[in-house]
């Protein structure tokens, strides 16, 4: 079995390096009339940009992606540049027309985002050519390694338990090199993926014939993305279900995830596209998803006639109805445990890790702080961001919207959510984004805090302070600190993912949804004891 | 403000000093030798099977005492001179008191065992136990076998430990069941059975004679009493029970006998020490309470209690209902009220138990008034409020059948089985209690 296992990691490894050798492949060239179609297609008026894109490119040599790249953005460069002195020039000379006139010509949008769709158009090679092939060597390899080395645990565990066993002796879980080789791999992916995504556009290929069936049109790198992000929570949840066999509550919350993840997130989307609609996640509510209301969204939904008015006020009722209301019966749990795709992610691939959540109330206090304070930078954006959308003017309380997008886009779309939050896995645990970053969390929090019927009842005086349910807390409660004292857990930042529930030894914590009378209970002295020192003492405290 | 000595940061000496500082701003100073922080003793497994690190089997963080003004001090005591209210140090400092609580706890027994002082040969009860293990058994390879003589839940958790890094365990019990003395037939046969299934060498009815080591005085082996077999082996764990703490205290003015002797009031015979948790020996047993008990709840207990004494409110320690629990490997065990091993006189039992042989539960009541007693969960979790109150308004067994889903606290969605309990109970005393539904308000009506 253990031999089974090796070969699995084995067969993992040389599928993961294939996928990420596949960077360094194929050759990138493009034909005159192709650039011509594509600047066509643009609308580009700049003339610098045709002139500089021929140039670097009709020297005949194959060029690598990273050569490509370089002289695209270079192209970009030298041609922004030329209207920008002219703007500056024009500026000096206070020649206020000719100034707004260069503006048209100029090149909007990232440079590396310039340099995919043309390397999409451009690139040629095996893996272009081989994308059935090599879809099995690099994710079927990896699918078919990671079972062979998940599904023998079925056997090697044992019976249905608990299997935390080793997990502070591994170096993988345990914060130890393999754990920090996982970090840099990931940070390394999302920033590719986020910043420079013409790198990767060697992915792209691998799964166009999937996305050409199933949308009708080539991959982006998010058609990646989400292809993968599937594919990971498929394997994973596979592990969960063996981890946790034992436990009822986990299957189905895992089945559930998966489920939104795979429909709502993955296929309903990609359906929509392909139908021209506008591709959208009926689960994903503001504020996480926080360009629902920036103007290409709005103006998107306006263009798509009644399923484009009935996602806008889809979106609307989301948020404003169904969350707190569900989060009252339920707690926010029935979101971020049941529902959400960086849950779901969280709570499969990132199971493994779910131990390094700080506990400190240093880290609780700097929680608090952060996350409110996301929830706030995320409103006011999209506050100014309607202003300016319906006045047409380009700022609002002296805030610029679309600085304030690009700035909100970058530090917590980008890098919150995904460098650190999903990067950072292997060293901070596993949902570090859902506790610290998340506005859409922090506003569930209020509610699940302040007006919920969601509590983890503690079990009377049960509790021998072990520490199980605070070490696998995912979201850093200190959940002993309540057990011992006999005090339900009542907490904004509680997703209800079950962990304490199911590692404590003695039985005691159970999440459950009651009347709001008596959720919370402050202690001092526990159940067990004489009822009238009990009586006496909590009488006293209050 | 008087100057409060406690010695021993377990649960017992913690939750005293926390109760202290919440009720007055007496000068605390909390004394151990182990650890210079409280940590729970019941996660000592934990760290060996990689469930958890050392810190976090502290349920404080480590600025809680400076910020709560209880002064730590590290240091072994070995001597008490109540004439002159003063505890000395191994090093020969010494700190005077105004009251002093005697809070140390347990230590593993030895029964003269010959060999039983060889190298390898361990407790499971202090955090040195922990390192030693770690030492001498750190995977299977080092110690290709091991020895665990005592069948109770420190030895039950010891073989788990030591399965989890896959060292071959022989486990001798003396009863001829696991823990038979406390738990009743049934239930005992189905932990005998968990435990092979992991794979432990049980030996029921087999005691020790022997610890055999080499030269260099460590274990070898063992030798059994009743068969003569001698068992190789690396590690032997004594897990025979415990014994109170107590040597240092011996050649004070305090009486002891098998641990502190004290009154209802937690007091000793000299009026300004008290001593609680393991290491309190009840001079009269309350009810159907032993005079000592060693577990977690009845520490926390008298902590809670004797810091109401200490702050002028003197209090009786006055514990409510019997409760415990543990874990056998896979499953969970929870009992409130009393489940004798044999039923007594005038008490009656029902038992259902899973085809899994992984579950069960066992009730106990009374013959003829037909009041509920208490109850024994195997791999199923009960609310303790509910038992708590059942106990307290003397309910009749049928009561608790009919209202068992209130009872249950199983995860959601977990299957239940209180229908099935209940019809059995039907079936066999030709009875017809019916199953309530669930209901929230029962639940949290008061007591
Ligand atoms: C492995 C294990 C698992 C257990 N599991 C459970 C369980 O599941 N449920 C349950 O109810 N109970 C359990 N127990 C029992 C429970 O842990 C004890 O009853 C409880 O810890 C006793 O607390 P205490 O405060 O009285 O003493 P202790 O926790 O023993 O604390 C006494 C402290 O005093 C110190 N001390 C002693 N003498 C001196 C001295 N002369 N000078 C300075 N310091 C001194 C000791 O070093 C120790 O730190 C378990 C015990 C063990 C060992
Ligand atoms: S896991 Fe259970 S027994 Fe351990 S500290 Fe948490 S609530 Fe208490």
């Amino acid at each position: 079995m253990k031999r089974i296992q090796n070969i699995g990691l084995v067969i993992f490894l040389i599928g993961l390096s294939l996928f990420t050798g596949t960077i360094f492949t194929g050759s990138f060239h493009l034909s005159p009339s192709a650039l011509d179609a594509f600047i066509m297609e643009k609308g580009y008026q700049n003339e610098i940009i045709k002139t500089e894109l021929t140039k670097a490119f009709v020297k005949d040599d194959p060029l690598t992606i990273f050569e490509f790249s370089d002289r695209v953005r270079h192209a970009y460069e030298v041609a922004n540049n030329h209207y920008d002195l002219l703007i500056a020039q024009y500026d000096d000379e206070k020649n206020w027309d000719k100034k707004g006139e260069q503006y048209q010509y100029k090149i909007y949008g990232k440079p590396h985002t310039l340099s995919f769709d043309l390397a999409k158009i451009a690139g040629k090679g095996y893996v272009k050519a081989h994308a059935g092939l090599m879809w099995m060597l690099t994710f079927g390899l990896g699918i078919l390694g990671s079972l062979l080395f998940i599904l023998p645990n079925l056997i090697l565990l044992g019976k249905a338990g608990i299997k935390n066993d080793g997990i502070y002796l591994k170096a993988s879980t345990n914060r130890g090199w393999i754990a920090w080789l996982v970090l840099i791999y990931l940070v390394s992916f999302y920033l590719l993926l986020y910043f420079m995504p013409d790198y990767v556009v060697n992915w792209t290929f691998i799964v166009d014939p999937i996305s050409l069936f199933l949308n009708g049109g080539p991959a982006s790198q998010w058609f990646v993305y989400g292809f993968l992000y599937c594919t990971i929570m498929v394997v994973m949840a596979l592990r969960m279900y063996i981890k946790y066999r034992g436990n009822k509550y986990q299957v189905m919350r895992t089945t559930s995830v998966l489920f939104f993840q795979i429909v709502f997130a993955f296929l309903i989307p990609e359906i929509m596209t392909s139908l021209n609609m506008p591709g959208y996640d009926f689960k994903n509510a503001f504020p996480l998803d926080y360009d629902f209301f920036f103007d290409w969204n709005l103006d998107d939904l306006r263009n798509s006639g009644s399923i484009g008015l009935f996602i806008l006020i889809w979106g609307i009722v989301l948020t404003l109805v169904i969350v707190p209301v569900m989060v009252y019966f339920f707690g926010k749990r029935w979101y971020c445990s049941w529902v959400c795709g960086c849950g779901g992610l969280a709570e499969t691939l990132g199971d493994p890790y779910r131990q390094h959540s700080d506990k400190s109330l240093h880290a609780w206090k700097l929680e608090r702080w952060l996350i409110h304070a996301i929830l706030v930078f995320s409103l006011v954006m999209t506050l100014v961001t309607l202003y300016c959308y319906f006045t047409g003017s380009p700022s609002f309380l002296g805030i610029h919207s679309q600085w304030i997008k690009d700035s909100y886009s970058f530090l917590i779309g980008a890098w919150f959510a995904g460098v650190i939050g999903t990067g950072f896995y292997p060293i901070f645990g596993n949902r570090v984004w859902c506790r610290f970053g998340c506005p859409l969390a922090a506003y569930m929090g209020i509610v699940q805090r302040f007006k919920s019927r969601f509590r983890i009842t503690t079990n009377g005086g049960q509790c021998i302070s072990c520490g199980n349910c605070s070490t696998y807390c995912e979201q850093g409660i200190d959940v002993r600190a309540y057990a011992q004292k006999g005090e339900n857990i009542v907490r904004s930042s509680c997703v209800g993912c079950g962990i304490c529930s199911a590692v404590c030894p003695r039985g005691v914590l159970k999440l459950e949804n009651g009347p709001e009378k008596g959720r919370i209970n402050p202690t001092d002295i526990l159940l067990g004891n004489n009822i009238d020192l009990i009586q006496l003492v909590n009488k006293r405290e209050k | 403000m008087k100057h409060i000595v406690i010695i021993g940061n377990g649960i017992s000496g913690v939750t005293a000093a926390r109760h202290i500082r919440k009720n007055s701003k007496n000068q605390i100073t909390l004394v151990s030798g182990e650890a210079p922080y409280f940590f729970s003793r019941t996660a000592l497994m934990y760290v060996y099977m990689g469930h958890m690190e050392f810190k976090q089997t502290q349920p404080y963080e480590n600025w809680f005492w400076a910020k709560n003004k209880i002064n730590l001090k590290q240091g072994f005591v070995n001597r008490i001179d109540t004439d002159n209210n003063c505890i000395f140090f191994e090093d020969n400092t010494s700190i005077s008191y105004d009251q002093l609580v005697i809070a140390s706890g347990s230590k593993t027994n030895k029964f003269g065992w010959p060999g039983q002082d060889s190298k390898g040969v361990i407790g499971l009860y202090h955090k040195q136990d922990l390192e030693q293990l770690e030492q001498f058994a750190p995977n299977n390879q080092v110690c290709k076998h091991a020895i665990i003589v005592g069948g109770g839940l420190i030895g039950i958790e010891l073989a788990e430990m030591l399965r989890s890094r896959n060292i071959p365990v022989t486990f001798l019990v003396r009863e001829k069941s696991f823990w038979n003395d406390v738990l009743p037939d049934r239930e005992s046969e189905m932990i005998n059975k968990h435990i092979k299934e992991h794979h432990v060498d049980l030996r029921l009815s087999t005691q020790l004679r022997e610890i055999k080591a080499n030269t260099s005085g460590q274990v070898t082996s063992v030798i059994i009493e009743e068969t003569g077999e001698e068992i190789f082996c690396d590690v032997v764990g004594l897990t025979a029970g415990v014994s109170p703490n107590i040597d240092f205290v011996k050649d004070s003015n305090i009486v002891t006998g098998r641990g502190i002797k004290v009154n209802r009031f937690l007091e000793t015979n000299i009026s300004n020490i008290y001593a609680i948790g393991d290491c309190a020996e009840q001079q009269e047993p309350m009810g159907e309470r032993k005079a000592i008990e060693a577990v977690w709840y009845t520490g926390r207990m008298m902590g809670e209690t004797l810091a109401q004494t200490i702050c002028n409110h003197r209090t009786a320690y006055h514990p409510g209902h019997w409760f415990n629990s543990a874990k056998f490997f896979d499953i969970e065990y929870q009992t409130y009220g009393w489940v004798w091993a044999k039923p007594k006189e005038n008490e009656a039992r029902f038992y259902w138990g899973h085809k899994n042989g992984k579950m069960c539960i066992h009730l106990n009541y009374d013959k003829n008034t037909h009041e509920f007693i208490g109850i024994n969960n195997f791999g199923i979790r009960m609310r303790h409020a509910f038992f708590d109150k059942v106990l307290t308004k003397k309910k009749s067994v049928s009561y608790v059948l009919a209202h068992l889903s209130d009872a249950n606290f199983d995860p959601e969605f977990y299957k239940k089985y209180a229908s099935e309990i209940v019809s059995k109970f039907n079936q066999e005393n030709n009875t017809s209690i019916e199953l309530k539904k669930k209901s929230w308000k029962r639940i949290f009506s008061e007591a």
